[in-house]
Order: C-alpha cells, then sequence, then structure tokens
C-alpha cells in the first residue's frame, strides 16, 4: 500500500509539472498588461514610468526566462509576491482561506445532509408527485442565477426584515463581544451565503444520488434480500443505500479543490473577503503570480482528491482493491 | 453562465469607476474616484434641498465623535503615497498624509505642508516654506529631510512609483533649513507646483526600509488629518481622528472604509444605513432615492464632474483625417437626447478638453448643434453619396461602415454606442459595436491603435496641462494621445502653457487651446457627467463648492444628540 501511495504521488509530479506550463502559458497569452491596469489609465504616469515598471517586475525578459523564474522560486517553496500590492503571495492566500472553507465546507455538508436523503427518496418514489415536485425545486436552485437569488434573500432579510446583515462576514466591533456572540455573529452573516452556494449544488448531487439508488434497487442481490423477506426499510436503507452511496465517495475527494476555490459571485455579493475573491480580482488585475499560486495549489489539491477518492473507493467498495506490484495478494 | 455575466457587470462597473481617475486636492498624489471620495472631493455644487427638521437644527451645535462608514468597491493595494496608484489606496492616502500643496475648495492651489512659496527665476526655482510644529503620528517633528527623502524615492529608479515623470524635470532639490526647500528645475514647468501635492513621507520610518516589503504599506504613518488604525483585508480599513492635526482636530472621530465589490451591494448597505454615502448612478440618483425613507435619512449632492466622455477616431485612417467627416460624425448626435436618456438629466454637454469648473475653459465655445442637413451636406462634399440607393453612403465603391469599440461593463457607454449607432445610420454610416474586456480593449486595441473609432472617457487633473493627451509627441504604445491627434499650433501652444507661470497667460493659451480643439473635431465630445454623492443626513457641514464635498471633511459634524455610534 505506502508503494502504490508513493509510485502514485511520484506518478503525478510530470502532471503537475505539465500543468504549471500550460496555465503559466494561458494566463500570458491573455491580453492586457498588469502595468496598464495598474496605473488605471492616469495620464500622469509617463511612458518611461510604465517602461520602468514592467523592468522592475520582470516582464521584459521573454516568457520562458519569466517561467524559469517562476519555477525556480516555486521548488524553494516560494511563490513570489503580488504585482498588486508586494506583499507575499502565500500571506494573501492563506489569509483568505478559512473563511472560504469555512463557507465551502458548511456548504458541501449541508448539500451533502440535504441531497442523499432528497434522492433517496426521490429514487424509491419515482415518477411520484414527490420526485417531480423535487426535481423542479432542485432544478430551480441549478437554474436560477445565484446572484439574482441572493439579492432577492438580501433585500428581503436584510432591508425588509432587518433580520440579517447585507453583507460582510462579521460586525464592526464584534471583536469585543464574547466568543458566544462573536460565533452568533459569524453564524449570522453566513447564513445567505452558505444557502446560495449549497442552493445552486443541490441539483447535481441528488440527481446523482437518484440516479445511483434507481440503478442499484434493480440489482440482484436487492432482489434477493427482498425474496429473503427482508422489510423494506432494511433492503433499501441497508442494502440499497450503501451501494449507492459508493460512488458518492469519488465526488467527494473531487470537491477537495473546491473547497478552497469559493465562489466568485457569492463572496462579490457579499462582500465576504475568501479565495473566489482574490482569484477574480488577480485575474482582472492580470496579476500573474497571484494566479498562478492559486492555479498551483487549485492542481495539487486535484490531483490530490483524485488519490484519495481512488483509496478511499478501494477502502469503502470491497469488490475493489488497490493491486500493488505484489500482484492480486494485497 | 448568466450569474458570472452578472457578476462581471457589477465588477466592470467597478473598473469604470477606476478608470474616471479624480486628480483631487492633493493635485498629484490622489488619483481619487467616483465612489465615495471621489464625490468628497469633486468640483462645483448644487443641493438638493434638505428640508431640516426644527428639533436637529436645536442641537446641531458641532460636537466630536461619531463615525463616518463609507463603501469602497475595491480593496487598497498599498498605502505607500508615491505606490498607491488605485484609486481605494488614493483616497486613504489622502486623508493620512499631506502633500506641500492642495486645491481649496474654489480649485485654487493653497498651502498644506507648506505655509508658502516663491517662484523664482521664471519658474525654474520654487522654494518652499514649510509649516512649523508638524508632527508625525508618531510624535517626530516633520522637517525639511521628509521632503528631500520623498523627491529622492521619486526618482530612484529602483522603485515601483508610477508618478515619477513630473518629479524628473527637477534639476535638484536643495534643502536650506530645517523649514525651506528650494526645488530647480531644468525648465520652467508650470503644473509643477501641482505636481507638489505629493504626499509627503515621513524619512525617519522609511529610510531603511526596503519598499517592496515595508510593513508601511499596510501600516503608514502621516501628518494628516486621519490617523491610521487597522486593515482588515477585504473587510475594511480604519482610520482615526488625528487629535493634534495642524488644521484642529477633525469632527468626526473616526472614518471606516467598508470594502464592498459588489454595486447592488453597496445600494442595499445604504439603504439599511450600513454605510453613511455613496456615489450614485442617475437611475439611482432620480428613481431610486426619492422614498420618505431616504428623503428623511439621507441629503443627495449633485455637481459636474471633472471628468468627460468622448468618441475619438483613429486619425490615420484617411475617412476621419478629413475634418469635415469628423464635423458631420459630431454634427449627427444628439447630445441632449443623450443626456437625458442615458444620465437622465444629470450631466452637460461637453465642449472640449476643459470642464465647465476649470478656468482653463473657454466659456465661449459653444457646442455644434445637432443638425443632421449639414451633416449630410458635409459628408457629400467629402465625396460620400448614396449612389446604389442601398441606403449607405459610398465612395469609390466602398461603403461607409467601421467598427466603434468600448469596454465591457460600462453601461452608459455601452448605450452611447447604440445611441450613435442609430443616429449615425440615419446618415447612411454603418456602424458595427464591439464590447471588448477591459484590460484586452486597452492592451490589445487602444495601446496598439487596432480602432476605427472608440468611447472612453477622461478624468481631468486640477492643473489643465494638455500635453500627455494631446501633444503629437504623446503617440506611442501606452501613452495617451490614442487616436494620433498632430497640429503644430497646439503643440505650440501646450508647451507654451507648461511654461507659463502667470495665471492669466495661461489662462489665455487655454482657451485658444480649447478653440483650436474644438473647431477640429479630433473627437466628438459628448458630456460631462455629474457626480451624484448622497450622504447620511445626521452629518452636518457638507458644503458644496466649486471642488466639491469633501474638502472639508475635517469640519464635518454630526451633532451630539444623533451620533450614531460610540468611538471612544
Amino acid at each position: 500500500m505506502r508503494r502504490y501511495l508513493l509510485k502514485q504521488l511520484i506518478g503525478r509530479i510530470p502532471l503537475l509539472f505539465g500543468i504549471t506550463v500550460i496555465t503559466f502559458m494561458v494566463i500570458h497569452l491573455a491580453p492586457g498588461k498588469p502595468t496598464t491596469l495598474q496605473t488605471e489609465l492616469n495620464p500622469k504616469v509617463s511612458y518611461e514610468a510604465r517602461v520602468r515598471l514592467e523592468k522592475l517586475y520582470g516582464l521584459d525578459k521573454p516568457l520562458p526566462v519569466q517561467y524559469g523564474r517562476w519555477l525556480s522560486r516555486l521548488v524553494r517553496l516560494d511563490f513570489g509576491t503580488s504585482f498588486q500590492d508586494d506583499r507575499p503571495v502565500l500571506d494573501k492566500i492563506m489569509e483568505r482561506i478559512p473563511i472560504t472553507l469555512l463557507i465551502e465546507l458548511l456548504s458541501l455538508v449541508l448539500i451533502f445532509l440535504l441531497a442523499i436523503p432528497i434522492g433517496v427518496a426521490s429514487a424509491v418514489r419515482k415518477d411520484s408527485f414527490f420526485d417531480k415536485a423535487i426535481t423542479l425545486f432542485v432544478f430551480i436552485g441549478f437554474a436560477a442565477p445565484g446572484f439574482w437569488i441572493a439579492l432577492l434573500l438580501m433585500e428581503f432579510f436584510g432591508v425588509t426584515l432587518g433580520w440579517l446583515p447585507v453583507s460582510g462576514i462579521r460586525s464592526f466591533g464584534s471583536e469585543n463581544l464574547s466568543l458566544m456572540e462573536q460565533a452568533l455573529d459569524l453564524g449570522k452573516h453566513l447564513i445567505l451565503p452558505v444557502f446560495i452556494s449549497a442552493f445552486g449544488g443541490l441539483a447535481g448531487l441528488s440527481r446523482y444520488m437518484r440516479g445511483n439508488m434507481l440503478n442499484v434497487i434493480q440489482q440482484d442481490y436487492i432482489r434477493t434480500a427482498r425474496a429473503k423477506g427482508l422489510p423494506e426499510r432494511v433492503v433499501i436503507y441497508k442494502h440499497a443505500l450503501r451501494n449507492a452511496l459508493l460512488p458518492v465517495v469519488t465526488l467527494l475527494g473531487l470537491s477537495l479543490p473546491g473547497l478552497i476555490g469559493g465562489s466568485v459571485i457569492a463572496e462579490a455579493i457579499f462582500g465576504i473577503p475568501g479565495m473566489g475573491r482574490l482569484f477574480f480580482d488577480s485575474v482582472m488585475a492580470r496579476d500573474y503570480p497571484v494566479i498562478m499560486g492559486i492555479l498551483f495549489i487549485g492542481a495539487v489539491l486535484t490531483l490530490l482528491g483524485n488519490l484519495l477518492a481512488d483509496i478511499a473507493y478501494g477502502w469503502v467498495d470491497p469488490r475493489i482493491r488497490i493491486i500493488g506490484e505484489e500482484g492480486i495478494k494485497e | 453562465m448568466q450569474s458570472f455575466r452578472k457578476k462581471k457587470k457589477g465588477r466592470k462597473l467597478l473598473l469604470h469607476l477606476n478608470r474616471l481617475t479624480f486628480l483631487s486636492q492633493r493635485p498629484l498624489g490622489a488619483v481619487f474616484f467616483l465612489f465615495f471620495l471621489a464625490a468628497l472631493f469633486g468640483c462645483s455644487s448644487q443641493t438638493t434641498p434638505s428640508e431640516q427638521t426644527s428639533a436637529s437644527s436645536a442641537f446641531s451645535e458641532p460636537a466630536y465623535g461619531d463615525r463616518f462608514v463609507t463603501g469602497s468597491i475595491g480593496e487598497p493595494k498599498n498605502l505607500i503615497p508615491i505606490l498607491a496608484s488605485d484609486s481605494a489606496s488614493q483616497s486613504i492616502v489622502g486623508m493620512v498624509f499631506n502633500g506641500l500643496v492642495k486645491y481649496n475648495e474654489k480649485v485654487e492651489l493653497t498651502g498644506d505642508l507648506a505655509e508658502g512659496w516663491e517662484i523664482e527665476r521664471e519658474g525654474l526655482d520654487i522654494i518652499f516654506h514649510l509649516r512649523r510644529n508638524v508632527r508625525w503620528h508618531d510624535g517626530h517633528p516633520f522637517t525639511a529631510d521628509d521632503v528631500v527623502f520623498t523627491y529622492q524615492k521619486l526618482i530612484d529608479p529602483t522603485i515601483k512609483t508610477p508618478y515619477s515623470g513630473d518629479f524628473e524635470r527637477i534639476a535638484h532639490l536643495e534643502k536650506i533649513d530645517e523649514d525651506t526647500v528650494k526645488v530647480t528645475y531644468k525648465e520652467p514647468f508650470s503644473p509643477a507646483l501641482s505636481s507638489w501635492g505629493m504626499s509627503i513621507m515621513p524619512k525617519h520610518l522609511l529610510e531603511k526600509e526596503d519598499f517592496n516589503k515595508t510593513s508601511f504599506s499596510r501600516h503608514p504613518i502621516g501628518t494628516g488629518p486621519y490617523r491610521f488604525k487597522r486593515w482588515k483585508t477585504g473587510e475594511f480599513v480604519e482610520l482615526e481622528a488625528n487629535p493634534d492635526y495642524f488644521e484642529g482636530r477633525p469632527y468626526i472621530d473616526g472614518t471606516l472604509y467598508r470594502i464592498i465589490p459588489d454595486q447592488a451591494t453597496l445600494f442595499l448597505e445604504l439603504r439599511t444605513e450600513g454605510v453613511d454615502s455613496l456615489d450614485l448612478t442617475p437611475l439611482q440618483y432620480q428613481r431610486q432615492t426619492e422614498s420618505d425613507f431616504f428623503r428623511r435619512t439621507y441629503r443627495k449632492y449633485r455637481y459636474p464632474a471633472f471628468a468627460y466622455t468622448y468618441i475619438g477616431y483613429n486619425l490615420i485612417d484617411p475617412r476621419f483625417r478629413d475634418i469635415r467627416i469628423r464635423k458631420a460624425l459630431t454634427l449627427a448626435v444628439n447630445r441632449k437626447e443623450m443626456i437625458d436618456g442615458i444620465l437622465l438629466g444629470l450631466g452637460r454637454e461637453c465642449t472640449g478638453p476643459f470642464v465647465p469648473e476649470s478656468w482653463a475653459y473657454n466659456p465661449e465655445v459653444r457646442p455644434l448643434s445637432y443638425d443632421l442637413e449639414e451633416a449630410k451636406r458635409l459628408l457629400a462634399e467629402a465625396g460620400w453619396r448614396d449612389t446604389d440607393g442601398d441606403g449607405w453612403l459610398d465612395k469609390n465603391g466602398e461603403i461607409f461602415e467601421f467598427t466603434l469599440i468600448t469596454n465591457q461593463g460600462n453601461e452608459q457607454r455601452q448605450m452611447v454606442a447604440e445611441l450613435v449607432q442609430r443616429q449615425w445610420q440615419k446618415l447612411g454610416i454603418r456602424v458595427k459595436i464591439r464590447i471588448i474586456e477591459w484590460a484586452a480593449f486597452l492592451s490589445e486595441f487602444i495601446d496598439k491603435k487596432r480602432f476605427e473609432a472608440f468611447i472612453l472617457g477622461w478624468a481631468l487633473s486640477r492643473d489643465p496641462d494638455l500635453y500627455d493627451i494631446w501633444h503629437s509627441s504623446k503617440t506611442r504604445e501606452g501613452e495617451f494621445n490614442f487616436i494620433q491627434y498632430k497640429n503644430v499650433e497646439v503643440d505650440r501652444l501646450i508647451e507654451e502653457g507648461r511654461r507659463t507661470f502667470d495665471q492669466e497667460k495661461r489662462k489665455e493659451i487655454y482657451h485658444r487651446l480649447h478653440r483650436i480643439i474644438y473647431e477640429e473635431q479630433p473627437c466628438t465630445f459628448l458630456y460631462v457627467p455629474d457626480a451624484l454623492p448622497i450622504v447620511h443626513a445626521r452629518v452636518k457641514g457638507v458644503k458644496p463648492s466649486p471642488i466639491g464635498i469633501g474638502y472639508n471633511f475635517i469640519k464635518w459634524y454630526v451633532p451630539k444628540n444623533e451620533q450614531k455610534y460610540v468611538t471612544r
């Protein structure tokens, strides 16, 4: 097993390298220069000053040289400094990860808690009124633009009712409150963002779950279970559900990079200082070091997530075993 | 996808705002913006009638305390004055630091850290007499050394400042004594004085610091009316009043810049009184802030911004090289309809490179009237006629058609594009519209001169120098004479204008420039939009003047009984 892991990890390094080459090229191919955007069309910024800025950022060098520099810093775990404010990229990313992670985790938990029962229930009651109604509901969540629902909810709960704050992640001066009150304050601020981010993701997983469940119910072993005279409840929840849950494990692994990716829309609308906004702002400003930093971390997590999904799958499903060098023994 | 598009819209609006760079009170240093502080440092004014209740006037004595909350669309990037190039940083730097000079409410240069100055040898030398007994927020005295230090850093080639341009013209700068500095220019340069609005930095704190790494960029220490208190990334920046400010302690104890990246959210925050001020769009001003709640809670202000919107033509293109065609295009644009329809009446016709609030503006230049017949006549004279009866003008078998480009996310400009497309169609000119993402728009189309016509806006500095935008030498990639305007007389006058220190003489020069440029119609000048700030009604002492409302921020106050936040 350890050997397998090691092999997988090493095998993924060239892949990672390839990803960085491609992303580096693509972001530099995008038109627009960081220096143009930085100075916001201010006529007081002279031509010479701009040329000087480009030189100081190393943008006058050919792309391969720029890439080489980036890579040589990266192997020393130095992501460089942002073009926008000269702060280390890693600092900028680290200060934004916690809040995004919190929101994404909460919404992921919410999605799984809701989508699995919804999927199972609609599969069991396939084509019933309940199935159709719930399908409609989750598809509304999937299809309706998130920003629009967000604004409607902000208007209703924030302005009309005044129950929830409109934006931000804490009230000003909340650091003087007790820990309990602070948590409550944070919770109030997070209700809408978490809901918005979960609502959109509900459709995917619940439909997936429904499909899996339908698939499993038709299997022979379910018929066997029924034939044995087991109560329907046991058939569904013990035999069918467990098997239908297996592919979901893969999804869980694949959602790993999403946990730190954040949602641009929700974060911008709710004024949350998270990763999505950092990435979006960096792209708009062509802040190459930050873009590369985020994409690199994203790539690492994606590869890691895949690996974890593979391993976890073998672990939960006895029918699948990881085959090591020694053959089928393991 | 849809939601993504919308998101971009909000964000693009911000870019649009960013683009309108306002050189503020502190002329060079501060490139301000249309979000709150831009409004503060705008120009002349016109107040909506404010209904003061008798109760409030009884208590409306100036009092210390309370906090002023504004929303900022962008996150500040760097609070070192010479590195602060974005508007959010600029507005904070403007509160924390001072320049040597600033613009007063009548848009005249007056002393800030300098008490006075003398101009000698016809402008070659400027001697600044510095204010005494000014202290940095950490208690250290401010001296001439700080000015020398700031200058050295501005021209230091290893520092990433975009503002070196005006300071490269200095031959040398010397400290005469603790309170006097003498600046010697290579040649007389009249915009020099206003360039000293650049914020001065503390030598004792930054001397040994690496400007790329120093923590000063997030913990600035200045001489200004407000001291930096803290900055929570992505959330807010908090400032507190400097009780020892040399012009007196500000009444309002604290200012808070909340970072809210979405326009729609900002407006919702205004409705819940989460922010105390906002720059409104024409639609918000005319239609969405007329309820009883808004009348009770806020005061709206309105004054022309120091900016204009125009259609630029590529003057290398043989068609646009012909003045008759450019004139015809302007004649066929109904600018009144445009202002009424797009700005909902909140703007004025623009007649050239200056706005009416500037002393350089020539009031005798009248805007061309809307005259389709005259436009058709001019086009026919230039050889463009509809010979084959297909509805489009042609010449030598080619139809008169071109592409009009503008940037994505600026709804006003897109509406302008659609409007002129329709109006030019009446002349028989076929216009295609292309909307391009801001970064690509600038670097791939505008900078590289790959365009036929475009819509953009300029925000103007208080000093009327036209060199960077209109001089024929400024056409390289990354310079600002995009349209490649070239006129020997204009070049000469611009050069003369920046050599002349006598304001009356300069005024004459700029009045002539204004006239020549409008007669030549190198672009179609469209409108000067109004700045439309709204400020919470509990804040008193807002006195609109030609420079806007923010110039006397330290005199704004909230009467004791109306204070909302406890600040100490």
